[in-house]
């Protein structure tokens, strides 16, 4: 890390309310209840981690924070801005918001700095060399310095997850969303991701992160968040919800999940 | 977990699996049946051959090509006006090789094998060409101007890699001045379309259509796949009108039908239709080609672009065009090489292209007969434009592979 990026680092966890989603439910296409009202609350600098079993809806409920998903009921602010149901704002609020998907979803006919830069060239109108040398920085920050020349089809996918990540910070977002970051990744290079993860964390980072890494969840996570069959079940500080579970189904998820 | 192998065995595979008898023996030999299939597929080829080369060499009378080698290149374009079609090929060769010695700057070698024995094909065909001895130097210094370039586009291209960004306003002037040669105006004098004819003709109507129907095809495709159902409409219905109609009847139409709808007095020119038509017919199959194209890039890409702030417009322009472009060239430049084929149709509707304007020559009482000679030499000229086409598609879709 060579320049602390102020505008990531300022405040610790307050009461600021980051995300406010209220009461969001969703139908799919051929009626299926994705999410069945779902409430939850991510305050500034929180890092909250979202848990459950496939198809509980959990992806889903994330992609609606940055419209993604559109939703048919309830109502969901990021960052003081209402998502409203005819997507209007949705620029203003994917400038403000990150993302990092399960598949990376990196660019391949780009270079790494050539993904990285794309965004803040195109969207935010900043002059090509101050948005490579923010991209530089955010590349060593991430450890991928010497492949910025390279396309991403030369990476390994821990090395390209990490690229994904500098990508979504090159916006300079607010919030950061990661959708399963670590679950296309060979068991040897999940650890590389989630220190970079870890790193961001401590940096004050807004974080949504759906995972099952437990590790992750008990040092980093403010919170754990269970969904289940599109509703939030529980929720909880990481101590109480892995040792002191209140709700069968948490129980039951976590006897699958700690084997 | 590593065993070592049991011995070191040598470096090389037993001798009888590897080198031409072996090769002889796995394809050719393998089984009695094959063995059949070999001899008498070998024996008919070589009767076909023999065949050819005794017709070749006694019966046919190839003095119908010489005699006629402006009329094949150029049609009935005055004499005295040649000098602007060598001016025209002067600029070809010089940019083509400028754009191939930059866009290889990073290759280790500029000639390699292949390239130099091309070459040399084409400067001994230069040589041997019935002409007269001054296009034989013309097209040799041709060829010297292509490699001699090639050789600047390198270095320049090396020293400023910034000089590549001018090289498609380069081409796109080239096609301005190029039109200009040919038709005339601004002080040169005028030559009327109909007196266009030959290869040059063929080309003109081919890279005309092409450059056309490219933006054309994609603006149908994306229409195509629009969420504006009026938008989508109208691009299914051209496309799907269009597909449905063979290219002839759309020439005709073009040629004899609209100037007849057309306010009396209003005429437009016949090679315009022809171009229009030809366009606009290779626009609804590209369509589909960049269709197929964009439905091969996955659903992420999109996403991850919007996650990132970037609207559709600058999705579809900046990451999945690109990417549906660089699936579909072998399909782009098929239906490309289709269209220089078809501009022979035009012939038929009295247009001396290549393929109208050998006609005319057989018409001619002198040449009566002297179909298979012709048509073979108008055949390879075909062949060498369609698979130069195909072997710059094939470099082309190297040049982007960035998947390893």
């Amino acid at each position: 890390m060579t320049q602390p990026q102020t505008e990531l680092m300022t405040s610790s966890t307050g009461t600021e309310p980051m995300i406010v989603a209220e009461n969001v439910e969703k139908w799919y296409d051929n009626n299926f209840h994705v999410l069945r009202g779902v409430s939850m609350t991510v305050t500034k600098g929180e890092v909250v981690v979202v848990m459950g079993p496939s198809g509980s809806g959990k992806s889903t409920f994330i992609r609606t924070f940055n419209a993604l998903e559109s939703y048919q009921k309830g109502s969901i602010t990021v960052d003081g801005i209402k998502i409203s149901h005819d997507l209007k704002n949705i620029d203003a609020i994917r400038r403000e918001v990150g993302m990092v998907f399960q598949q990376f979803n990196l660019f391949p006919h780009l270079t790494v700095l050539q993904n990285v830069t794309l965004s803040p060239i195109w969207v935010r109108r900043w002059p090509k060399a101050k948005a490579e040398e923010v991209a530089m920085q955010l590349l060593e920050r991430v450890g991928i310095l010497s492949q910025a020349q390279k396309f991403p089809g030369q990476l390994s996918g821990g090395q390209q997850q990490r690229v994904a990540i500098a990508r979504a910070l090159a916006m300079q977002p607010k919030i950061m969303l990661f959708d399963e970051p670590t679950s296309a990744l060979d068991p040897e290079m999940v650890r590389e991701v989630l220190d970079v993860m870890r790193t961001l964390a401590s940096s004050g980072m807004t974080m949504v992160c759906v995972t099952h890494e437990v590790g992750f969840a008990r040092e980093v996570a403010d919170r754990v968040v269970l969904m289940a069959d599109g509703l939030l079940v529980e929720e909880g500080t990481p101590d109480e919800f892995f040792s002191n579970p209140k709700e069968d189904r948490t129980k039951k998820f976590l006897s699958q999940i700690l084997h | 977990m590593t065993t070592a192998p049991p011995t070191l065995s040598s470096s090389r595979p037993p001798a009888d699996q590897v080198g031409a008898i072996a090769w002889f023996r796995k394809n050719l030999f393998s089984s009695w049946f094959s063995t059949l299939l070999t001899v008498v597929l070998g024996l008919l080829l070589v009767r076909t051959l023999t065949g050819f080369l005794t017709w070749a060499t006694t019966t046919a009378k190839w003095a119908v090509i010489p005699a006629n080698l402006p009329l094949f290149f150029v049609g009935r374009y005055p004499v005295a006006q040649y000098w602007r079609i060598w001016a025209i090929v002067a600029i070809l060769a010089t940019l083509s090789g400028l754009s191939w010695g930059i866009l290889s700057r990073n290759m280790p070698k500029l000639f390699d094998r292949n390239i130099l024995i091309g070459f040399g094909v084409a400067a001994a065909i230069a040589v041997l060409l019935p002409t007269p001895v001054l296009y034989r130097i013309l097209l040799l210094a041709f060829l010297g101007l292509v490699l001699a370039s090639a050789w600047i586009g390198r270095i320049v291209g090396r020293r400023m890699p910034q000089f590549g960004q001018w090289l498609s306003p380069a081409w796109l002037l080239s096609l301005l001045v190029v039109w200009w040669l040919i038709a005339g105006g601004i002080g040169l004098p005028w030559v009327q379309t109909n007196d266009w004819g030959g290869l040059m003709l063929t080309m003109f109507m081919s890279v005309s259509s092409i450059l056309l129907c490219f933006p054309l095809g994609i603006l149908l495709a994306l229409g195509r796949q629009s969420k504006l159902p009026i938008l989508r409409w109208v691009a299914i219905a051209f496309i799907e009108v269009i597909r449905g109609v063979p290219l002839i009847t759309l020439l005709f139409v073009g040629a004899y039908m609209v100037p007849l709808f057309l306010p009396g007095g209003i005429r437009l020119n016949q090679l315009l239709l022809a171009i229009i038509s030809l366009t606009l017919f290779s626009a609804a199959y590209l369509a589909e080609n960049v269709r197929g194209g964009l439905q091969s890039v996955p659903r992420g890409q999109a996403e991850a672009a919007n996650a990132l702030g970037l609207n559709t417009f600058l999705a579809t322009i900046l990451i999945v065009l690109p990417q549906a472009l660089k699936v579909s060239i072998p399909t782009i430049v098929g239906q490309f090489i289709s269209l220089v084929q078809d501009t022979t149709l035009v012939g038929l509707l009295g247009s001396f292209e290549m393929l109208g304007i050998s006609r005319s020559v057989l018409a001619n009482p002198s040449f009566i007969g002297r179909y298979a000679e012709v048509y073979l030499f108008i055949g390879v000229i075909y062949w060498v434009l369609c698979y130069a086409m195909s072997l710059g598609s094939r470099r082309l879709e190297k040049q982007l592979n960035t998947t390893y």
